[in-house]
C-alpha cells in the first residue's frame, strides 16, 4: 500500500468537511462537517504515522489528543448553538448576526 | 503502483471497501437533506475509519475512535438536533442555494492538497497490516514524553465542562431570585 492512498483519501475527506463548512445552513450540520474535517486529519496522522514508524508511536499519541480536543469543541459548540437557539429560536447561521456592525 | 498491484496485494482488497465507504457516507453527510440521516451517515463515515486506523495496526485508536465518536458524539449530534427542532423530514432549505461556491473551494483544495502529497510521498510504501502499536508503547509515551500535553488536554475538558454547564444554566431574573431566597 502507498501513503499516498490514503492521503489524497483524507484530502477528499477534508475538502467534503470544507464544502459542508460553506454549504450548509444549520449551525449543528455545520459542527458535522468540521468533525469530517478533524477525522480527516487523523487519517493523515496514523498514516503518517505507519509510514515513519516513530518509537514512541507519536503519531498517534496526536491522535489521540485530536479526538479528545474534538470532543470537548462539540460540547462546547452545541452548547453555544443550543444558546443562541434558545434566544433566537432559529439554528440557521444566517440569523446569527449578533456580532455584525 | 501499477493497475495490477490493486488485485495482487490482499490489503488492498480491504481497503477499497473501507474507502469507498468512507467517500460515499461523507458525500452523504454533506449533501443529505434528511439532519437525521446526515448525522448517521457520520457514523458509517467514523467507522470506516476505524477500519482504516486497524489497518494501519493502530488497534487502541481505532477503539477510541469508535467508543468517543460513534459512542459519545454522535449521540450528542442527535441531541442537539431535536433540541434544535430541526425538520425531520427532507428539507430543501437546509443548503445554501449558491452551492457552487462551495464546490469550487473544496474542488480548489482538494486538487491541491491531493496534487502536493502525490508530488511529495510519489511511490512510498506504507507496511499495512504489520505488527500492532502495543497499547504499553501508547500508556507509557501519553505519561512519560506526553505529560503536560496530556495534562493540558485534561484540563481542557474540565474547562469544556463547566463552560457547558455554565451555557446550559438558566439565569434567573432578579424577580425569581427573590423568589428563590424567600423559600
Amino acid at each position: 500500500m502507498l501513503v499516498n492512498q490514503f492521503l489524497v483519501l483524507a484530502a477528499f475527506l477534508f475538502s467534503l468537511g470544507i464544502y459542508g463548512l460553506i454549504v450548509r445552513r444549520n449551525a449543528v450540520m455545520v459542527l458535522l462537517a468540521v468533525e469530517l474535517m478533524l477525522n480527516a486529519v487523523n487519517i493523515n496522522l496514523i498514516a503518517f504515522e505507519a509510514y515513519l514508524r516513530s518509537a514512541q508511536a507519536v503519531g498517534q499519541v496526536f491522535s489521540i489528543f485530536v479526538i479528545t480536543v474534538a470532543a470537548a469543541e462539540v460540547g462546547i459548540g452545541l452548547a453555544i448553538v443550543l444558546m443562541i437557539f434558545r434566544n433566537r429560536a432559529s439554528a440557521n447561521v444566517d440569523d446569527f448576526n449578533l456580532m455584525r456592525y | 503502483m501499477q493497475i495490477g498491484d490493486w488485485i495482487s496485494q490482499p490489503v488492498n482488497w480491504v481497503y477499497l471497501p473501507l474507502a469507498l465507504v468512507l467517500v460515499y457516507s461523507g458525500i452523504r453527510v454533506v449533501t443529505s437533506q434528511n439532519v437525521i440521516r446526515a448525522a448517521l451517515f457520520l457514523v458509517g463515515a467514523l467507522a470506516s475509519t476505524a477500519g482504516l486506523f486497524l489497518l494501519l495496526s493502530a488497534e487502541f485508536v481505532a477503539l477510541t475512535l469508535v467508543l468517543v465518536y460513534i459512542g459519545a458524539v454522535i449521540v450528542l449530534f442527535l441531541f442537539g438536533i431535536m433540541i434544535t427542532r430541526a425538520p425531520l423530514g427532507r428539507d430543501v432549505a437546509l443548503d445554501h442555494p449558491s452551492r457552487t461556491v462551495g464546490a469550487g473551494v473544496a474542488v480548489a483544495l482538494f486538487g491541491f492538497l491531493a496534487f502536493g502529497s502525490i508530488q511529495a510521498f510519489g511511490s512510498a510504501e506504507v507496511q499495512g497490516i504489520g505488527e500492532p502499536t502495543s497499547t504499553e508503547v501508547l500508556g507509557e509515551a501519553l505519561l512519560g514524553r506526553f505529560v503536560v500535553p496530556f495534562e493540558v488536554v485534561s484540563f481542557l475538558l474540565l474547562a469544556a465542562l463547566i463552560g457547558g454547564i455554565t451555557l446550559a444554566r438558566k439565569d434567573l431574573s432578579p424577580a425569581e431570585e427573590e423568589a428563590k431566597e424567600a423559600l
